[in-house]
């Protein structure tokens, strides 16, 4: 470094401690005003805080029962797209009428060998189940259910349901001809308890008694209310096919990665993969668009602190015309001075940040104390609070960004006064 | 290598709006380095308006204001604000000392901005004009607990602080008692003796007689300009120094 620079950074730190000695003066000699703007900018942050761990908390918690309860991905045994016909291959023709087309065998092609070129490369495990669609006959109420053949060896692999067991065992679908685990929701619909009976009519008009051996409950109201497992023979006779493997049901290390896997899937097997992301995209939306709102309103809520700012910068400003028309005058640069107000509004605005990243702890605190009565489960939910540094740093820098923004514009403007006018007026 | 420490050539300084005024009209001036100049005139003649031009704390409408050599007509509002924090020192008729500041503090404020000296020298330098000015006990004191006279040398201590070669005074005596005016002006006196440029506005006559030289100013024209030694010349005498 020369010598030249070595001196301009020597004369620019001894003006920065002038302008830090005189702003630290002038807030620390309005204690009442200062403390004011303080406890504005520390609310904003600390509820800043606490409605982002607060939202974050809930959408987190609502995204793991989503997770927890489904398949991560899911390949069907359908095409994104409907395969050619040989009437498009043959005649190459535009359009076409009254023309059958083929239909190709339900299920998925060789699911044995293709779970085994899954598991070759996949970050996590696949087991098979059957869906179709029955109706469930107990004591004069019908209901339309999913009925999910599954194999209980493979499929404590791909999911949550052993968790989810609220009585019986999922190895108890082994031990019962015809046996179901339904979800509690629906059991208390229908009034059963494990042990009853009840009839399932399948699509082809199948009609069977099946013993219910277990009750689940998953989170999540229409998968309690509308799921039925058997196992994989007992959905395939419901479904009037046998031995079809209608479903591949993908469980990852990483559930983030879905999206990306299940296009791999897709792209290796020809089958339709859908991932949790894309099942769920019209929920997922909503939380963006839920994100959006909160971040406004957060948003919103800095800014607003920030006016407390505004407001004290403006009045010192205002007060110190005289000082700033004297500082002017001994040779001080305008955006010296200027400097000064802004770095009072940072003052303000470190200190505010520092109690309100305080505040804000304390208040996801409290909140993670607070229970709700849920009226669907019967029990007293906690509130679910996310804690992440990235909420304290996002709503502190917003913040500061605010308070050196507020006080920006009366310091400018009360820098631009001409000194003699000052001078003259005083004189 | 000249010893003109302040010229002013044809400055006009003019107030535009539906009614134009001018308040300084075409004055030729030159003040050489160690001289005390006291500018005099009525209320309203413009003496501070041309002062406030010379020290650079205003720009003229026409004409130039010549510091040490340095024409300052073309310098940007910063290079000005350079030249009054290094050249020239300003005492005004109130204090205008930083409140919440003590007087070393206050001395200390045009060093600092400076940023030439270390923090040891610059608060060597403070107490030695405190002391000189025989406020070596008021230090540590405020503003507001220092006597109006006491403020007004601390705000001459603040003028002196970066040695500037010119000290502006507008009306440094008008709000003191005799004794203080009396002080005040003996620093002043001092200031000059001891080779820098020092002029002063007042309205009193008696001490504007103690100057080295005197202008009096009408309607933003140099009317007359008296020597020390009591000769009076015109306009055209003062354009060339004494």
């Amino acid at each position: 470094m020369s010598l030249d620079l070595v001196l301009v950074a020597d004369v620019g730190a001894m003006t920065t401690n002038l302008l830090l000695d005189i702003a630290w003066t002038h807030v620390t000699a309005r204690v009442r005003q200062t403390l004011v703007g303080m406890a504005g900018v520390a609310i904003g942050v600390g509820f800043t805080i606490m409605m982002a761990g607060l939202m974050q908390g809930s959408q987190i918690d609502f995204l793991r029962q989503l997770v927890d309860t489904m398949p991560h991905i899911t390949v069907q045994d359908e095409r994104r797209s409907a395969p050619a016909q040989p009437a498009d291959r043959d005649y190459g023709a535009v359009q076409m009428s009254s023309v059958a087309n083929v239909g190709d065998r339900r299920g998925i092609k060789y699911p044995d060998t293709v779970m085994r070129s899954l598991r070759s490369w996949l970050p996590g495990d696949v087991a098979p189940s059957v869906k179709t669609t029955a109706i469930i006959d107990h004591g004069g109420g019908r209901i339309g259910i999913t009925l999910v053949g599954i194999d209980p060896r493979q499929e404590v692999r791909v999911s949550k349901l052993v968790s989810q067991m609220r009585q019986g065992q999922i190895t108890d679908l082994n031990h019962s001809p015809n046996a179901i685990i339904i979800g509690q929701a629906l059991a208390e619909k229908l009034a059963l308890k494990t042990g009853n009976t009840v009839t399932l009519i399948g699509g082809e008009g199948t009609e069977v008694t099946s013993t219910v051996v277990g009750l689940f409950r998953s989170g999540l109201q229409r998968v309690d209310e509308g799921q039925v497992y058997s196992l994989l023979g007992f959905a395939q006779l419901m479904m009037g096919q046998s031995g079809v493997i209608n479903e591949l049901r993908l469980r990852l290390d990483n559930p983030l990665i879905a999206q990306k896997v299940a296009t791999q899937v897709e792209a290796q097997t020809g089958y339709k993969s859908v991932s949790w992301q894309e099942a769920n995209s019209d929920l997922l939306s909503s939380f963006s668009v839920r994100d959006f709102i909160v971040l406004t309103v957060m948003g919103a809520m800095l800014l607003t602190s920030s006016f407390a700012t505004y407001n004290i910068i403006s009045t010192i400003t205002h007060e110190k015309r005289q000082d700033i028309a004297i500082m002017k005058s001994l040779g001080m640069r305008e955006y010296s001075v200027r400097r000064i107000f802004i770095i009072e509004a940072a003052i303000i605005g470190v200190a505010g940040m520092l109690f309100g990243w305080v505040l804000g702890y304390a208040l996801c605190y409290g909140w993670s104390k607070i229970t709700i009565y849920d009226s669907f489960t019967g029990t007293n939910v906690p509130l679910s609070i996310y804690y992440s540094p990235m909420h304290y740093i996002v709503a502190g820098g917003i913040s500061l960004l605010c308070c050196t923004g507020a006080a920006f514009f009366p310091a400018r403007k009360a820098t631009r006064v001409h000194p003699v006018e000052i001078i003259r007026g005083a004189s | 290598m000249s010893d003109v420490a302040l010229e002013a050539v044809g400055l006009v300084r003019r107030i535009e709006g539906a009614i134009s005024h001018t308040l300084v009209n075409g004055i030729d001036l030159k003040v050489k380095k160690g001289e005390f100049l006291a500018i005099t005139g009525p209320s309203g003649s413009g003496k501070s308006s041309l002062l406030y031009l010379l020290g650079l704390l205003d720009a003229p409408s026409e004409g130039e204001v010549i510091i040490c050599g340095q024409p300052t007509s073309k310098l940007s509002e910063s290079e000005r604000a350079d030249v009054r924090l290094t050249k020239c020192g300003f005492v005004f008729q109130f204090h205008f000392l930083l409140p919440e500041f003590t007087s070393l503090q206050n001395v200390l404020l045009p060093m600092r901005a400076a940023g030439k000296m270390s923090e040891t020298e610059m608060r060597e330098r403070g107490l030695e004009l405190l002391a000189s000015l025989g406020l070596k006990d008021h230090a540590d004191k405020r503003p507001n607990q220092l006597s109006g006279g006491q403020r007004q040398r601390v705000a001459i201590a603040r003028a002196l602080s970066n040695r500037p070669e010119i000290i502006v005074a507008d009306e440094p005596t008008g709000a003191l008692d005799t004794t203080s005016t009396e002080q005040v002006f003996a620093i002043l006196r001092e200031i000059a003796d001891s080779g820098r440029t020092v002029v002063v506005v007042t309205h009193d006559p008696a001490l504007a007689a103690r100057a080295d030289r005197r202008l009096n100013i009408v309607d933003g024209k140099i009317q007359e300009m008296s020597l020390g030694d009591g000769r009076v010349s015109s306009a055209a005498v003062a354009a060339a120094g004494p």
